[in-house]
């Protein structure tokens, strides 16, 4: 039996216009890793209080202000960068996204130094107390995302060092920058939880 | 008008190619029809694997004192039975049933991102193969090889290093942190082709209700496995890098476990009874002859399954002790859910309601479905009357009460999908003899095992145990409930049969043998690689209907 | 085709009946088993079989429409056999319908909360009254473990409480505590189960008003011996509870005809697990139960045997043979040892 035929298209293609995929499937990753971080912080904010030794929050915590206004600056600048690839301008293009990737690499240096400090000054580990496990599960979490971005960035960057990037990529670059722009927020959450509320 | 269609749809090239080409192309397929065969073939192979397991189980508890395997095995068998039926069986039937029909129904050519597609099935697939492999590698301070004993829900601090030895409790978190990566991965797939890949017309108000279930499965899958992928992570990080977690001795706490869990653990049967409702809300219009009642109702009424979902895990937890406002709330929101759940039944009913009903064999097996769903429901409903669940609660009464819903109700429900879209799958028709004794025999079965094993768990009897004290009266309901395995194997076995006879000597279906008037039934069985020849465009919910019927076309009336 | 599936169906509703009669004769033969959760000889255990009663009846009686409903749907809207082969009616929906099922829903939702609300606050949040006899349960694997704080009792596995009646009234208030993993108090006809859960204590009470025996067992999976933590509940007529708990409080009597028993008991491991308190010896092991008044229990294993000197024959020259996997080890004694261990333990009344 032949298959049914249907309908010739009466639709003209330019009126159908779904969202991007590119874009739905970044939120959707989105949404599972705010459900993951959502657990870790709800983790931390239970056990606030509930050390029975060690160090507390209060005695070895220090808001970290530079690293945070690195991070969030980074998000405008990535912002930068991709309105300027959608205009074409390659160049400044490049430099934004080169600053992007430079602010996440000090907040990922800077937060290696705080937990060296944590570690070798403080005593505290990820095995000392609840405290420990909590905030290096949380705060480790984050950075293995900063990470992760980095890499991305940087895997970006050096496709522009060899001048492959082009306007075309903006779409995609925009996507991409919504990670980026949710690794910031959840970093605001993050901070919020640990540094304001925690102590 | 044929000559167009054979034009439209040239035929294909037979599989004439080497057995090593052929299996190379089925390896590194990227085609969602493949990986949704591959995804269905991978839970019914696991399903005997399961099924084997719960009859050791069942031999064991055939009568008191029984010792046809020791308590160690016993305990291995449940926590894997339940592990490998949940996340290696249901979820890839379901996965399989979303991957093959979704893109068809949508009308587009393939899922929105195909290698993430051929990802995730591979991730799942290599998940169980490292379940299982625990059989020989788990081994610790003993050196035996042993599969993880902790139970399929594996509480705190049963799992910590004190109390779980050796690496068995490893694989069960790796292999469903391994599978929850492709879990999610298919689930934004599902969501991502849903939003952005539908045929002109087809607003989200005219999708099948097959493709709205989906959708709010992939949903949940996104919100649901991601906490069980970090309480795992919490678990490793205890078991391995001295974290404590749940590590009570040094304040923390067992519960916050078993939250962490059943938030991934409620919405998890939504994820898989939603695609029972697919199902179903497919197959009984089409045999009864009528549209679905209440098509909007229906979508608003799974949207609200998905919300609520969310919010009654705790039901679970009853028994735990938390204060009494929190277990007021829990019976609440768990009541609550009953309500859109049952104004589904309702819709079903209304279907059939005015129909002309024909009993072929998917319709028999989604009557099972409304039949036994109806009493998983209620059973539900009892439980989450707190005080009665105290009793209930960790009783065979709640063992039967969940294999109601995931055998009564999706099982069925998805034997119901197989037998429907077999022939479009092939080309072949499954065999209607053979069919009657694959429902009868489960069906006689089914009720042998779960009517009775609710009796049990009346009278006093515990989950997980590996024998029991005569003089409980628990005797001869256990007896009973085993004999009822051999039924459902039989059953099984027909299916089997089935799948396979009918492959190579089923009767041709041809493009559309049920009549029906969704969009996979307008290309030929089974469908050419790139699913339509010309996209099609749709005017309404029932796009088939409209051809066949262009005096009366539904969305006159939409 | 019509008649052969009116024949399956009648045979599919054959089938039903069955069942359902069968599940009557349950409910009759349900009347012997000790554990039956519908025979409540206690409070809270009354209380929320009145609540399971309700919502069972509520329940059954939705079944009975919706099922009959469903049949009925099946029986008058088959293809009949001489059917035109055109298409029904095509409905599309009906809000009026859908709203009055939901509304009756809804409303049935509402009745069974408050009644279960008002169990719950009754049972959860009850104050201990005055006089209440007080217990800590601390489960181990695979045993449970009782001290009466204020009376100084300490005993393991089999719990005995007084009655209640108009004139003693007697509760029970037992906080619930555990030693290692989660494990769960349930004897079905005193009361609804509570977990007992590391770090997290929890609170349960009992006022039977039926003297007797009561069984139960763990109902949480707590490891390898999880199905042979059995619970063995006393409950005793004022006076006798008040002779048990004399007893049981008074030391461990010195027997010098089995001494070698019990210095095979003292110089072996056992003295390290097991507490006999005599004069010397303070009341505090931890690991395995108290066997002060050993003789004064019915079973041993919490219940995994009943208590015959040769079960503790057997038990003692090894616990896998009774109890496989649980965790006292055999100790390598060798048969006469073995035999003078008996014989001083059969003197722990």
């Amino acid at each position: 039996m032949s298959a049914t035929p249907l309908t010739v298209s009466e639709i003209s293609s330019a009126a159908w216009k779904l969202p991007s995929r590119g874009r739905v499937g970044m939120l959707c990753l989105i949404a599972a890793e705010v459900a993951i971080f959502t657990i870790f912080v709800v983790a931390y904010l239970f056990y606030l209080g509930k050390d029975v030794t060690g160090p507390t929050p209060k005695e070895v915590l220090e808001a970290p202000i530079f690293l945070t206004v690195c991070l969030l600056s980074s998000s405008i600048t990535i912002h930068l960068a991709v309105k300027s690839l959608k205009r074409g301008t390659i160049r400044s293009f490049a430099v934004w996204w080169l600053l992007t990737f430079l602010l996440g690499a000090i907040f990922l240096v800077g937060t290696g130094r705080e937990w060296h400090r944590l570690i070798y000054r403080d005593g505290l580990t990820i095995s000392t107390n609840l405290f420990g496990t909590t905030y290096y599960s949380l705060v480790g979490l984050h950075a293995f995302h900063v990470t992760v971005g980095l890499l991305a960035l940087a895997i970006v960057l050096l496709f522009s060092l060899f001048g492959l990037v082009h306007e075309g990529h903006a779409e995609r670059l925009d996507v991409l920058s919504l990670y980026w722009h949710f690794v910031d927020a959840v970093w605001v959450v993050v901070f919020t939880v640990v540094y304001l509320i925690g102590r | 008008m044929a000559t167009d269609s054979i034009a439209l749809y040239p035929t294909q090239t037979n599989s004439r190619r080497p057995l090593v080409d052929q299996l190379h192309a089925w390896i590194t397929t990227v085609d969602h029809k493949r990986l949704g065969i591959l995804y269905v073939l991978y839970g019914l192979l696991m399903f005997g694997v399961g099924g084997t397991e719960a009859t050791v189980m069942r031999l064991q508890l055939l009568r008191p004192h029984n010792d046809f395997v020791s308590p160690q095995v016993f305990n291995r068998m449940f926590t894997m039975h339940g592990t490998t039926m949940i996340f290696f069986v249901a979820m890839p039937l379901v996965f399989g049933f979303a991957n093959y029909l979704v893109p068809l129904m949508i009308g587009a050519r393939d899922m929105a991102f195909p290698r993430l597609n051929a990802f995730s099935f591979w991730m799942t697939a290599f998940g169980g193969l490292l379940l299982y492999f625990s059989f020989l590698g788990g081994g610790g301070l003993y050196g035996a090889g042993s599969a993880p004993d902790v139970g399929w829900f594996a509480y705190a601090p049963l799992t910590s290093q004190t109390f779980s030895v050796g690496h068995s409790t490893d694989f069960w978190t790796l292999a469903l942190l391994v599978s929850g990566v492709g879990s999610v991965g298919t689930a934004i797939n599902i969501i991502a082709s849903i939003l952005c890949t539908r045929c002109p017309g087809m607003t989200l108000g005219k999708m099948p209700l097959f493709v709205w279930l989906s959708f709010v499965m992939g949903g949940l899958v996104i919100l649901a496995v991601s906490p069980l992928t970090a309480a795992q992570a919490m678990l490793l990080i205890d078991r391995y890098l001295g974290g404590h977690f749940f590590d009570t001795q040094a304040g923390g706490s067992a519960a916050i476990w078993m939250h962490f869990f059943w938030i991934f653990g409620h919405p998890e049967v939504y994820v898989l009874v939603l695609p029972a409702f697919a199902i179903v809300s497919e197959v009984v219009p089409v045999f009864s002859r009528k549209a679905i009642f209440g098509y909007p109702v229906m979508v608003a009424a799974t949207i609200a399954i998905g919300f609520i979902g969310m919010s009654v895990w705790a039901h679970h937890m009853f028994t735990i002790g938390m204060s009494s406002n929190a277990n007021t709330f829990f019976v609440l929101s768990t009541m609550a859910i009953a309500v859109p759940t049952g104004i589904k039944i309702f819709n079903w009913l209304g279907t059939m309601w005015g129909g002309k009903i024909e009993l072929k064999i998917p319709m028999l097996f989604c009557i099972g479905f409304l039949f036994q769903f109806l009493i998983a429901g209620l059973t539900g409903v009892m439980q989450a009357a707190a005080p009665f669940d105290w009793h209930l609660s960790n009783s065979y009464f709640v063992v039967a009460h969940f294999h109601y819903v995931i055998v009564g109700a999706i099982l069925f429900a998805i034997f119901g999908g197989v037998y429907y879209w077999f022939p479009k799958v092939t080309g072949k028709l499954l065999s209607e003899a053979i069919g009657r004794v694959h429902f009868w025999m489960f069906f006689i079965g089914f009720h042998l095992t779960f009517d009775f094993m609710h009796i049990p768990g009346l009278l006093g009897m515990p989950r997980r145990i590996y024998t029991y004290e005569p003089g409980r009266g628990w005797d001869t309901w256990n007896l009973i409930v085993t004999v009822g395995v051999f039924f459902q194997a039989v059953g099984a076995l027909a299916f089997a049969f089935n799948l396979l006879w009918s492959y190579f000597f089923g009767e041709k279906a041809g493009s559309d043998p049920w009549d029906a008037w969704t969009l996979e039934w307008s290309v030929p069985s089974p469908p050419p690689a790139y699913n339509f020849a010309v996209v099609p465009e749709v005017r309404s919910r029932r796009p088939l209907w409209d051809v066949k019927h262009p005096e009366d076309p539904d969305w006159k009336y939409e | 085709m019509s008649s052969t599936s009116t024949k399956w169906l009648v045979c599919g509703i054959v089938n039903l009946t069955v069942c359902l009669v069968a599940d009557s004769c349950a409910a009759a033969s349900a009347q012997s088993s000790p554990t039956n959760i519908f025979a409540p000889a206690s409070e809270p255990a009354h209380s929320v079989v009145g609540l399971s009663l309700f919502v069972l009846a509520v329940c059954a009686a939705i079944f009975f429409v919706v099922f009959s409903l469903l049949v009925y749907c099946l029986f008058k809207f088959r293809r009949k056999p001489g059917d035109d082969g055109r298409e029904p009616p095509q409905i599309y929906g009906s809000n009026p319908i859908e709203l009055a099922w939901t509304v009756m829903p809804v409303l049935i939702v509402i009745v069974l909360f408050l009644a279960s609300v008002r169990v719950i606050k009754a049972v959860q949040d009850a104050e201990p009254p005055p006089g209440a006899v007080e217990v800590t349960a601390i489960a181990h694997q695979f045993w449970w473990e009782f001290r009466y704080p204020t009376i100084g009792v300490v005993t393991a596995n089999e719990l005995h409480v007084p009655v209640t009646n108009s004139s003693s009234p007697a509760s029970t208030f037992i906080r619930l505590l555990s030693a290692d993993t989660d494990h769960s108090f349930w004897v079905p006809r005193l009361a609804g189960k509570t977990d007992l859960i590391p770090n997290h204590p929890n609170r349960m009470w009992i006022a039977p008003s039926e003297t007797g025996v009561y069984l139960g067992q763990c109902a949480q999976y707590c490891g390898t011996q999880h199905a042979k933590m059995l619970l063995r509940v006393y409950v005793d007529s004022p006076e006798q509870f008040r002779e048990w708990s004399e007893r049981q409080t008074r030391p461990a009597d010195v027997n010098p005809a089995v001494s070698e028993g019990r210095h095979i008991f003292e110089m072996n491991a056992c003295v390290n697990c097991h507490t006999v308190a005599d004069t010397t010896n303070p009341r505090d092991s931890k690991f395995g139960p108290d066997l002060t008044h050993l003789m004064s229990r019915d079973t041993i294993a919490a219940g995994a045997a009943p208590n015959t000197p040769e079960n503790l024959r057997r038990w003692i020259e090894n616990p896998d043979s009774l109890k496989p996997g649980s965790l006292m080890p055999a100790m390598g004694l060798a048969p006469h040892e073995i035999e003078a261990l008996v014989a001083y333990l059969e003197t722990l009344r």
